[in-house]
């Protein structure tokens, strides 16, 4: 068994440490902060409101992570495999002898933490509602743990349709598609729309599969086991897809 | 030493490698020549385990491709058609990630990038980024990491293409070199260079092979004495029996 995870992992360190390079050797990780950074702001204070809600606490900014993730991540994830197959050095990684689900998880750990990088990077918006008042740091810090876990399945979205194809924009463009799916599956009006149409139970199924509904006890501050075990569950599953998708290159 | 027994691949309904089988010794370099599309590449990636044969097999080192596929990789060195490489690294930062993702050990890590900087004289060029190299240096840089790991089998495909005089006899000096050691099997389609570099030809044609010889024997089954006046008479041939 432990021999068996060896040779499967095999690679996973060489690959994470290479990607992880890679987006820093190129504008790509900074360009991908900056912005991010940036959006996040703009929704939270512009449209979220952060100072009119009179209460220390990052519910206006949480609100927002799910909808720039559906964007964001699946732009930091549409290289990891599609720019292989593009300039051929897939050929070369699969003449190593090393695991497809090391090279997998290798390049999907890297962007995630780049995208750990960004969350670190809204530090100074937590220590600003410290200065403003008295917010629940131990709620704030777990709905920042379940947004990284979250931002995970996001990514690993995107990684398993890069595997897919030869083109990043088709990469991107898809995995933003699939990703709105898992995400606007709790939004309100499509929720009003779908229990109208099929019923109660129904739209109770599919907001139990949605990204917002599963985010929102996070957001209050309520570490929810049935949440973690999703998005973790989720990140697998894609995972799993990602590993057949890349050795299928084999079969020609 | 490396074993092909019956490889076969098809693409759909084209049937790309038809039954390809030969053996090369330690100390042979193997020319691989055949017109484009001929299935050399092919079978060279299946040799590599990049793709996977319909049927057939090959034993790398006594290792099989199918069965072994890590231990079989392990021991050899494979440089892909047009030599792809990481753009956004320099060769010692890519080499150090072919030594780590081969898993040599840490202590030979070192020794084995200097090694090969030094055997693939690319010394020169080892601050600037691979994207910015010529196409010779990038040709260089990634034959430095085919034989990184000083494998007792190399696969090289087409590893002097799009090279210059100066550089193509550079590239033939290094196989020169590793011959007496390494089993090489080695396609192009210079046929010039094959009597100076292979002490054997394989000509495949349609996913067949239909001539193995020394490039010498294989040039006196031409009229005028010429590799190229048997690699056309030898090719010409099979398209005229399929039609």
């Amino acid at each position: 068994m432990k021999d068996f995870l060896t040779r499967q992992m095999s690679g996973f360190s060489a690959t994470y440490r290479r990607e992880l390079a890679a987006y820093f050797a190129t504008p790509m990780a900074y360009v991908f902060l900056a912005v991010f950074l940036l959006a996040l702001g703009l929704f939270t204070w512009e449209a979220g409101r952060f100072f009119d809600t009179g209460v220390a606490d990052l519910q206006p900014f949480f609100a927002w992570h799910p909808w720039l993730y559906m964007i964001f991540l699946p732009a930091l994830a549409m290289r990891l495999w599609a720019d292989e197959r593009a300039s051929g050095t897939d050929e070369l990684l699969l003449s190593l002898p090393i695991g497809i689900p090391g090279l997998v998880l290798g390049k999907l750990l890297a962007a995630w933490t780049v995208a750990a990088a960004g969350l670190v990077l809204t530090a100074p918006m937590w220590v600003s509602v410290n200065f403003l008042g008295d917010p629940d740091n131990t709620a704030i810090a777990l709905t920042y743990f379940v947004s990284l876990l979250m931002a995970g399945a996001y990514l690993s979205i995107g990684a398993a349709v890069s595997s897919l194809t030869g083109s990043q924009v088709a990469a991107f463009v898809i995995s933003v598609v699939i990703a709105f799916v898992f995400t606007a599956a709790g939004w309100p009006l499509v929720l009003s729309t779908v229990q109208s149409l099929f019923g109660t139970g129904f739209a109770d199924l599919v907001a139990r599969f949605s990204f917002i509904t599963q985010f929102e006890g996070a957001q209050r501050g309520v570490l929810e086991l049935r949440a973690v075990a999703y998005f973790l569950g989720f990140t697998a599953t894609f995972v799993y897809l990602n590993c057949l998708w890349a050795s299928r290159q084999r079969l020609g | 030493m490396l074993e092909v027994r019956a490889l076969e691949k098809s693409y759909g309904a084209k049937q790309a490698v038809r039954g390809v089988s030969f053996t090369v010794e330690k100390g042979t370099v193997l020319g691989f020549l055949g017109p484009n599309g001929a299935g050399k590449s092919t079978t060279m990636r299946m040799i590599a385990g990049v793709l996977e044969p319909d049927a057939g097999d090959a034993l790398i080192d006594g290792k099989s491709i199918l069965s072994d596929r890590r231990a079989a990789q392990a021991a050899l060195g494979y440089l892909p058609e047009g030599a792809p490489l990481y753009e956004d690294m320099t060769p010692p930062e890519f080499l150090r990630f072919l030594a780590e993702a081969r898993a040599l050990p840490r202590s030979q890590r070192a020794g084995a990038v200097d090694r090969s900087i030094a055997d693939a004289r690319i010394s020169t060029v080892c601050h600037q980024r691979i994207g910015d190299l010529s196409k010779g240096y990038r040709r260089r840089v990634g034959l430095a990491g085919a034989i990184l790991h000083d494998p007792p089998v190399l696969v090289l495909d087409e590893p002097t293409d799009g090279l210059d005089p100066n550089q193509k006899r550079a590239v033939r000096a290094l196989i020169a070199r590793m011959a007496p050691t390494k089993a090489i099997v080695i396609s192009t389609h210079t046929l010039t260079e094959v009597p100076a570099m292979c002490h054997r030809a394989v000509l495949i044609d349609r996913g067949r092979i239909i001539a193995d010889d020394t490039p010498a024997g294989l040039a006196r089954r031409s009229e005028d004495g010429s590799l190229e006046g048997a690699f056309s008479r030898l090719t010409d041939q099979v398209e005229d029996e399929t039609l």
